[in-house]
Order: structure tokens, then sequence, then C-alpha cells
């Protein structure tokens, strides 16, 4: 078996500032194995990987492949080594071609059109379906990906790393990966996958090998652990995975959404006379394959997208007053006393930003408040200090910019900061995308204690398992459309899924 | 026709400048680096060729045809490569801002060429703030010997120096460089998103280094064609006026295409020099004349903005410092 090894690591160290992100890694991989790299966000994963690829050098410690002691010193020696790595962000070239994106760095003549061709027998080989000549920007997240694999295999490489390659995949994307990483696998290939969905773990990989605070915790074969047990080695301690639906109270009706419907940029339709109702005291829950008109609805809601038709209703909780929301800029909706909370998918482009530190973007939403032309620093720094505290969010201080924190804490940051405007609706879109087992029980925990003090939470979400225990109603979006609202307590994943498909084929 | 003929040969000229300016520039925002100095390397270019050229002709008692040619040119060249090599060190290796730099680099640029070339002027005893060259300009303006006995089509297409036909093989050049090298490849990856191209295993620095150092000399040819090729080897103080600028619109214009950026010198020069062809213009019609070439820049952004085809947008990264191990 010794000799089998592909990949093995000794003693890793590496520090950032005052961050120490690795301590004392090891890790071994053998060739014809899928192991999963497991650990809480900011455990250090992706930093190790980026050693192995290149991308950083570790300040301590020895990487061996096939049995010998190697220096990787850019991503250049790490292909030389057979080693490639696919990024969670992908590392590609919008305005290139899938083939000018492969044949990158490589040396030789370019000679496009036997790359292309050598792309399509990769493809082919593997099972993977990949115009050569599209543009990387006419892309789906998919394809994208799979021009990230076909493109470390062009190079020849034995060993290959994902790095959370599931996180933007619907699920029927995701079993097509899975199959093509086992005939990779089959095909002696050595794999490293980082993924936080334990499921995914338990279906996918032969072995796994968990961190924690950049150290590492141990190894296990896969069929002798479950969900429970890889839990526990992550966070170091038992925690409970479920997730306490409480019954709605007092339910009445707070946001009324009434035949919206909207167009992108390009004039093609993105929303379709969607009518749904959000009650106070309730999780709403709105399920769809990724691009249905999730984020336009909850855009028109919050006064991002005016370029809509159909109306959107608030109800006052103190008044019982209507009050228009349609055609408001966000500003306006604020004016009208409306505590409108938005949580959108793109946290670090939408939500936070990047450069500034946590005070400051805890700022962003009081600053108007301010009645001097300076500066009220004072209450923002107790709510910065208060939700690194209460979220238990991994990070130097608080005036440290939130690009720097890894994404599970960029999320509680933002949520920490919206919800702490206690609003009467609030809306999530993808949560917990990217966001390790415990944060997102967090997460989930944080948006029932505001369904029981009575706020209209709205959840979008990706995970049907996680929809339906949590939420109290489903509405399912499909091509902009409504396609169906079930029960929460009654309905099945395959109901949903049903329905998230059953528009498609119908609408034009 | 004859006037029409006139203006072209002279729209043609006046755009060769600019198409060194272009091309140099088009290489260089390639690499993501937005170099605002070109203008002075422009001034340095023509400067140094002065200065290489002055050296010989004057302390030579019979120069040679050949190095009359080659000296200035190798100077010319030296002084643009050590303006760009300047640039390069400041932004891709201490990662300072680029319009910074290369505004500061351009007040430079144009203050050494005035500097230099006014020292000249009083070591020549000359008056009137000029030197000539005669014997290099002639060189450098020496055109074909059956361009004169072609008539029109003589006067079209072979009355010019050799350095006019240089602009434009350079900027085919650059074309097939760009579109059809893996090096080229390389270094529009590099533009475009410096980590990927990182990733992939390409020398970021080093491309960017080249990049702007090519570019750099391309543009001080412009320059040299200028002084020696134009003005007949005279160099005037500010005399090469605001063309560099012109030239970095021409690269919006072109939209970062050097086959474009041939028939865009030409358009941009004839705007140029429209005022002096249309008689009877009163001067705040003149200048308002002169502003077309910008304002033509402007509409040609904003279509191309509003289209959004990513092809045609710049480089995406242009103008932004490279950090490998930053998080």
């Amino acid at each position: 078996m010794e000799e089998n090894v592909a990949i093995e690591l000794r003693g890793i160290y590496k520090r950032f500032g005052r961050i120490q992100a690795n301590k004392d890694v090891n890790l071994k991989l053998y060739h014809g194995e899928i192991l999963s790299l497991l650990g809480e966000n900011g455990s250090g994963k992706t930093t190790l990987m980026n050693m192995i690829s290149g991308i950083y050098f570790p300040d301590e410690g020895q990487i061996f492949i096939n049995g010998e002691e190697v220096v990787i010193k850019s991503p250049k020696d790490a292909f030389d080594n057979g080693i490639g790595m696919i990024h969670q962000h992908f590392k590609l070239i919008d305005v290139f071609t899938a083939t000018q994106n492969i044949v990158l760095g490589m040396e030789g003549k370019l000679d496009l059109k036997a790359a292309a061709n050598n792309v399509k027998e990769l493809c082919d080989r593997y099972g993977f379906v990949l115009d050569p000549n599209k543009k990387i920007y006419e892309m789906s997240v998919s394809e994208k990906q799979t021009v990230e694999i076909i493109k470390v295999l062009y190079k020849g490489a034995n060993i290959l790393i994902l790095d959370e390659p599931t996180a933007v995949l619907t699920p029927q994307e995701t079993e097509k990966l899975f199959a093509v990483l086992k005939k990779m696998k089959e095909d002696g290939k050595a794999i490293i996958i980082i993924t936080h969905k334990l499921n995914e773990v338990l279906e996918v990989s032969d072995r796994v090998t968990v961190l924690r605070k950049g150290e590492t915790v141990g190894s296990v074969n896969t069929d002798e652990a479950t969900v429970e047990s890889l839990t526990e080695m992550m966070v170091g301690k038992k925690i409970e995975l479920n997730i306490e639906r409480t019954d709605p109270v007092n339910p009445v009706e707070r946001l009324l959404v009434e035949n919206l419907s909207c167009t992108n940029r390009e004039g093609l339709p993105m929303l379709k006379n969607v009518t749904f109702t959000a009650n106070a005291g309730e999780i709403t829950g709105i399920a769809g394959i990724a691009g249905s008109g999730q984020r336009e609805l909850l855009e028109s809601i919050a006064g991002l997208q005016r370029d809509n038709s159909g109306s959107i209703t608030y109800i006052d909780p103190e008044t019982g007053t209507k009050k228009n929301l349609k055609d408001m800029s966000p500003t306006q909706i604020r004016a009208l006393g409306v505590r409108l909370s938005f949580v959108p998918e793109d946290r670090l482009g939408m939500g936070l930003v990047g450069n500034m530190d946590i005070i400051d973007n805890m700022m962003l939403r009081t600053y108007r408040k301010g009645k001097s032309v300076f500066l009220e620093k004072s209450g923002p720094t107790a709510l910065a200090t208060k939700i690194v505290e209460d979220l238990e969010v991994v990070t130097p201080n608080i005036t440290t910019p939130v690009r720097r924190l890894s994404g599970g804490n960029v999320q509680k940051v933002l949520v920490g900061r919206e919800i702490a405007s206690g609003p009467t609706v609030l809306m999530v879109a993808y949560p917990v995308r990217g966001l390790d087992i415990n944060s997102s029980y967090l997460i989930y925990n944080l948006l029932n204690k505001q369904k029981e003090s009575g706020a209209a939470v709205i959840f979008v979400g990706e995970d049907l398992d996680v929809l339906i225990g949590l939420c109290d109603k489903i509405y399912v979006l499909c091509g902009g459309q409504i396609t169906g609202k079930v029960d929460a307590r009654k309905t099945s994943k395959e109901e949903i899924g049903y329905l998230m498909t059953k528009g498609a084929g119908g609408s034009k | 026709m004859t006037k029409i003929i006139d203006i072209i040969v002279a729209a043609i000229i006046q755009g060769i400048p600019l198409l060194y300016g272009a091309t140099g520039e088009i290489i260089t925002e390639k690499s993501g680096n937005l170099n605002l100095g070109i203008p002075g390397i422009m001034y340095v270019g023509g400067i140094s060729g002065i200065i290489g050229g002055y050296i010989y002709e004057k302390m030579t008692p019979n120069p040679v045809t050949v190095l009359l040619i080659l000296i200035p040119l190798l100077s010319s060249l030296l002084g643009s490569l050590l303006m760009a090599l300047l640039y390069s060190f400041l932004t891709v290796t201490l990662k300072s801002n680029q319009n910074v730099t290369g505004l500061a680099l351009t007040t430079f640029g144009v203050g050494i060429g005035n500097f230099f070339g006014g020292s000249l002027v009083k070591m020549m005893g000359g008056t009137g703030g000029s030197i000539a060259l005669q014997q290099t300009g002639k060189a450098f303006r020496a055109q074909l010997p059956f361009a004169k006995s072609l008539g029109s089509v003589g006067k079209l297409f072979f009355s010019y120096g050799f350095l006019a036909y240089l602009a434009i093989v350079i900027a085919v050049l650059a074309a097939f460089f760009l579109n059809k090298t893996r090096m080229g490849l390389n270094l529009k990856a590099v533009g475009e998103n410096p980590a990927t191209a990182d990733a992939a295993g390409i020398n970021v620095t080093k491309y960017k280094y080249f990049a702007t150092c090519i570019g750099g000399m391309i543009a001080g040819l412009g320059g040299l064609y200028w002084v020696m090729d134009y003005t007949d080897g005279a160099w005037t103080n500010n005399g090469f006026g605001d063309r560099g600028w012109l030239a970095i619109a021409i690269v919006i214009f072109a939209i970062w295409k050097p086959l474009l950026a041939i028939p865009s010198a030409t358009l941009f020069g004839g705007l140029y020099i429209l005022s002096i062809y249309i008689p009877g213009l009163t001067s705040w019609q003149k200048e308002l004349i002169n502003t077309l070439p910008y304002v033509v820049t402007i509409v040609v952004l904003c279509t191309v903005s509003a289209r959004k085809k990513k092809e045609n947008l710049p480089p995406a990264s242009l103008g932004l410092s490279y950090f490998r191990e930053e998080r």
C-alpha cells in the first residue's frame, strides 16, 4: 500500500499575519481513491490545498509525491508534479473560449483546432458534455466547472483537488459530477474533495480527513463514519443536528405580492404573475432551480428592481394599515417605517463592502440616523462586538476588512447585522451556501428565533431537506412562475422536485 | 481631386505617430497596465532620437546614412525603454497606483523633452528655440525612388519615410501576436484576470514588464517619427502637442484591436488637422473642429459600453495591481 501513496503532507504550517491557518497538518492520499477533506469554515482547508497547488508556500513542512519529497513554489511546479486544483471561485477568463482557457499557460505551438479535438476526446472519455468553442461568459456554472476539470485533466493531472465543487450545482448536476469522479478514480487518479455537505462525503468518498482550527484531527474510512461522528470530529463536541420547528403563533398576513412580473436587461421575462403571501410568525420557503426568478422576486420586494408590474403590499403589524411597496426605493421603504431586512445571495457584492471592517459594515445600516456631521461609531462598535461573540465569528478583531474573513464568517456578519435591526420582514437568499454544518444550524436557529418573535421570514434555499425541515409553507418557482404551494409539514422532496421542473417544459 | 489626396496624405502623416502610440498602449493595456505615461514616453522617444542624431551628425565629419538612421533609432528605443521600465518598476514591483504613476510620467517625459531640447538649442547657438538635423532628417525621409513618377498613386502610397510603413507593419504584427500566438493568449489572460493566469503557471510579473516595455518602445517610435520625418530632424519645445493623449483615445476608439487602430489613427489624424483645410473659419470654429477626435471617442465609448459585448470591453483587470498572497 505504501508505494501507492500519491501525495503525503508532513507537518505543514502556514500563517497569515496573526492568523495561524495551518498547524502541523499531516495527510495521505492514495492513487485510485477519493478523499474528503472536512472542517468548519476557516479551519484551513482551502489554504492547505492552495499550498499543494502552488498558490501559497508553506512556512514549514514537507510534501511528498509518489514517495519523493518535492518543493512546490508555483502553480507550474504543481502541474509538473501532476497536481491540478479546481478552485471554488473559478479561475477562468470570461472572454476566452473553453479551449483557450484549457490550453492557457501550456507550452509549444498554439493550435486551437487540435486542442479543441483533444478536449472533445477527454470529454467523451469521462462523460462530460462541453462545447470547446463556447465562451466562458455564455456558460452555466456547471459548464464552467466542467471547463475547470478538463483543464487539469488536459494538463495530465493525476492528483485532483476540488474545492467545494457542489456548492453551486443542482442535485442533478452534482450526481453527474460524482459519476465522473468515480470514473476518474477507477482510472487511477487520486482525488481530494472539499465539501460541507456530509451526505455527499458519505456518498462519494473512500476516506475522510478532518481539520479543526488548522490542525488535522484524524482520518477515518467513510464506511465506518456517520454524519454524527464526522460532525463531532469537526466541531470537537457532540452537537444537535435538529431544526426545532415550532408551530406558527398567530400568523397574520404581513406581505402580499400579487401578479408580480418583471423582465431582465435583455427583455426576457424573469417573473410571470407571481402571487404569494408571507405571514408573520412563519417561515415562507421558496424552492426552485437556481435562476428561476428567486433573485428578481426578492429584489423587487426590497426595492432594488423597480422595473416591474403587479403589486407589493405590506401590512403594518401595529396599525394594520396597508402600505404599498411597489416602485419604492430601499430608502423610501425605510422612511415608511417598514423594517425590511434582506440577506442577498451575493454577500460581498450586495450585502457587505469587502474593503471595510466589521464596524463600518454595521454602519451601512445606521449612518443615516446620525444627527451631527460626525460619524457615530460607538453603537456600531458594540453591535459588531456582539455579533462576533454571539455568532462565533472567526476574525482577528472587529477592525479586520470583511473580505479577509472566510465565506461562512462573512455570512454570519451579514445575517447578524440584518437581524439586529429587529425586522418585521426578513428575506434571506441561500444563507448557508458555503457554510459548514455547525454554522448552518446556527443560522437556522437564528431564523427560527426571528419567526418566533413575529417576523415574516422568507427563505430562498436549495437544499430541499432543509426547506422541508425549516419552513412552514413552501412556494415553488419554476421559470419565473409559481408552480405550487405546499405545506412543508406534509410535503415530500419528490413533490417539490416535481413542481420545480413542472413549468420548464411548458413555458417558452 | 488633388486636394482630397492632399488631405488624405496629410491625415496619414498625422496618423502615423498616433498609430505608434496606440499600438504601444494596446500592447501595454493588454497586460492590465493602464500606462497614461505614453504621451511623456513619446516625448522622450523623440528627444532621445534627437540627442543620438545630434551627437552623431554634429560630431562626425562625414556621416554614413545607415548610422544616421540606426543611431537615433536605437537611442530613441533606449530612452522609451527606460521610461517604460520606470513605470513597470513602480506599478508592477512596487504596486503603486497606475493612474498617478502614468500622469507623473507624462509630466516628467514632457519636461525631459523640453529641457534637453532647450539645452541643445542653446548648444547649437540657435535662435527661435529649434534644432535642425538636416542630414538625419533627410535619411529618415528618404522615399522609394519611383514614388515621384507615379503621380497620385505614388503620392498616396509611396511618399512616406520608412517609419510610416514600419508603424503599419508593427500594428499588423501586434494583431497577429495577440490573436494567433501562445504568448499573445497568455498576455491577454494576464490583463483579463492575473490570478487565473498565475494559477495557470504564467509569470504575471514578467508579462507585465515585457508588455509595458515593448509597448513603451513602440510608442516612443511615434515621437521619433515626429521629430525626424514630420519636422525634418528639428526639435521645437512642446511641438508634439497633445498627440499622446489622442493616441490613448484611439486605443478606446479601436476597442483594443491593433488592426482597427490603423484606420482609426488616420481618421484621428485627419480630424486633427481638418480645420486647416477648411477655408474661412473663425478661431472658435477651428477650436470646435479640433475637439472632434475627443467627441468621437466619447461617442464610441458610450456605444461600446451600452452594447455590453464582452469582447469589446477593456481588459477586465485594467488599472489594477496584482497581489498574489492576498486573500
